[in-house]
């Protein structure tokens, strides 16, 4: 289930690097805290690499064989019910973007979404409160705020339309643009 | 990616005068002892008209739950005057009251009279006459039923009355179209007010019924529109970083009471709308939303989680002075209150779901009004004895109705697309 959900994740850096193909590996076993935090050192060094690699990488081959290195860290984080706290599994991912995101220079849109259950208005707030944890989250580990943009979708935008608890656990999310 | 980089609105937001599939009613619950009436077929002369206005009638007042309609084929006579009355053959039928009229029309036109009688006394009730354009035969239809609803049961009728909702499609590759419609209370005549491929939501009437104001995310974020009704014209009102959500009309029409997230989380704020002046009203770390005014325009009902949980508060505006409403339960948000002011409909949960409730202010009583398990968006009629809200049946999204006193439910499914948060139009 957690690498169907990766493939929904989106590039934050674009670098054409051979390291890249490493971290793809990495991050297609990551179900761990261990693991992820070696995604999260992985993703810095492949991002310190991309910085060096990306000023005079201009021959045909790195191109070729381009691949996306955040593209394979995890974008989607999860919540419990009526709830904005990070989970452990959320805080490990966020680590490895936020040392991807540190050497890099685009921006970040997080999008903050809640299940169907309850109010629409109050679920606006929910998941503006949700990616605004991982906004903080992203801030203290040393990305500047004025790249990440907030935007709450509520309850209008469910990854699943069903009216169940998995359903619903899926929908309570912040995903990273 | 972010924020800099225009991200796409994919297909711009267009007016349309389309016509979308209205929404079919189906009663579920009826009073114990509805009153039993005839409605003759109006007999016609003159120009064609579309509508069977009779049955439009009938509709109507089956569709309150209060009244039982006399099949046509049930009736031994079809009089449409006074003196073709045959009181006795309606009694045998079992018939309280009994409705006829005789229509007439031009290319222009339509004129109706109309007559109510008391089967049992013998006595007209009603003679009146009511006229329109060519075509707007169903505007006719619910005047009248709106008089004989507010003859035989002293309350005002809601028949002539509108609602918005909001529809959302999705075809193949999972894009959505959002549309906000505006139909009949009914759910005839509907049509798209607006169009998006990016969410709409919480519509808002004034209270002259002119004009609305929504939530429409088609700029890639939410932003606050207020728009004209009958001409389409519609502007920006907020469009400030973080929230811009839930507008709700004060009493007077001259404030919108908004929640905006600008200064760091959601926060209630007035805006006066000719200036666009904005008051803030909560300074609170928790979730402050879901504004809505009492009948004075002196104090706001909101829903908070500032205890915790979602509660309702009721914030006066001259001093600030906030207090919780609600104590039963751990979840009550999206209160509006009733029009004494002294009770309001809100949506609870309890341990089978989220229902609307109805609460009295004064004492904290609390009745439950729905039973199924995802009820939301709670609206109420202008008259007060119905509200409409939005729940979930058959893994559909559906609009659904309830009387105050629990008695009468009816659904309004759309054959073709989810729908969701009903606002009933003030007049």
């Amino acid at each position: 289930m957690k690498n169907k959900l990766m493939s929904v994740s989106t590039s934050i850096i674009k670098k054409s690097v051979f390291l890249a193909i490493v971290v793809s590996f990495l991050a297609a076993c990551a179900s761990n805290q261990q693991q992820a935090d070696a995604d999260a050192a992985a993703a810095a060094e492949a991002a310190a690499a991309a910085e060096a690699v990306a000023s005079g990488a201009d021959d045909a081959e790195s191109v070729e064989v381009s691949i996306d290195a955040a593209a394979n860290l995890d974008s989607v984080f999860y919540f419990e019910y009526d709830q904005s706290s990070l989970t452990s599994a959320a805080r490990a991912a966020l680590d490895a973007q936020a040392a991807a995101l540190r050497s890099g220079v685009s921006d970040v849109r997080l999008e903050g979404h809640a299940d169907e259950r309850g109010s629409r208005e109050y679920n606006l707030a929910l998941g503006e409160r949700r990616a605004k944890a991982v906004a903080d989250y992203l801030a203290i580990q040393g990305v500047s705020r004025s790249r990440i943009e907030v935007v709450s979708y509520g309850e209008e935008r469910p990854v699943s339309l069903r009216s169940d608890e998995s359903a619903y656990s899926l929908n309570r999310r912040v995903e990273l643009k | 990616m972010g924020f800099f980089r225009t991200l796409a609105v994919i297909g711009a937001v267009l007016f349309s005068q389309l016509s979308t599939a209205d929404l079919v009613i189906e009663v579920t619950d009826w009073v114990k002892d509805p009153t039993k009436i005839a409605i003759v077929p109006f007999r016609h002369k003159g120009a064609a008209i579309d509508q069977d206005m009779a049955a439009v009638v009938a509709a109507d007042l089956a569709r309150s739950g209060q009244f039982e309609a006399l099949p046509r084929d049930a009736m031994y006579s079809s009089p449409s005057a006074a003196d073709e009355v045959h009181f006795r053959d309606w009694r045998a039928l079992g018939v309280d009251y009994l409705l006829i009229g005789r229509s007439s029309a031009t290319k222009k036109r339509v004129n109706l009279e109309y007559e109510l009688f008391d089967v049992h006394r013998q006595k007209s009730l009603i003679k009146s006459r009511v006229g329109n354009l060519n075509g707007q035969e169903r505007a006719i239809a619910h005047k009248v039923s709106d008089s004989v609803y507010q003859k035989l049961t002293g309350i005002a009728g809601a028949f002539s009355t509108r609602m918005l909702y909001v529809s959302v499609q999705n075809n193949q590759a999972n894009q959505q179209l959002y549309r906000l419609i505006l139909a009949d209370a009914d759910g005839a005549r509907a049509r798209a007010i607006l169009k998006s491929s990016e969410p709409i939501l919480s519509p808002s009437w004034s209270p002259d019924g002119k004009q609305i104001a929504y939530v429409s995310f088609e700029s890639s974020r939410p932003a606050i529109y207020r728009q004209v009704v009958a001409t389409g014209e519609r502007e920006k009102l907020t469009n400030f970083r973080g929230l811009n959500s839930a507008p709700s009309w004060s009493p007077d029409g001259k404030r919108l009471a908004m929640v905006l997230s600008k200064d760091g989380n959601p926060e209630l704020y007035v805006m006066e709308v000719a200036t666009r002046k904005l008051k803030r009203i909560t300074r609170n770390s928790a979730i402050d939303t879901e504004p809505s005014w009492l009948p004075d325009g002196k104090s706001l009902v909101f829903t908070s989680d500032r205890g915790g949980r979602p509660q309702i508060y009721r914030v006066n505006l001259l001093d600030g002075v906030t207090k919780r409403v609600t104590y039963v339960g751990a979840y009550n948000a999206k209160a509006s209150l009733m029009a004494d002011g002294k009770s309001m409909v809100m949506i609870h949960r309890d341990e089978s779901g989220y229902h609307i409730a109805w609460q009295e202010l004064a004492t904290g009583r609390l009745i439950i009004l729905t039973d199924s398990s995802l009820d939301e968006s709670p609206s109420l009629s202008p008259n007060g004895s119905m509200l409409l809200y939005a729940t979930k049946h058959q893994g559909r999204g559906v609009l659904a109705a309830v009387s105050l006193d629990g008695g009468v439910k009816f659904r309004l499914p759309s054959p073709s697309s989810d729908v969701r948060e009903p606002a009933w139009s003030p007049n």
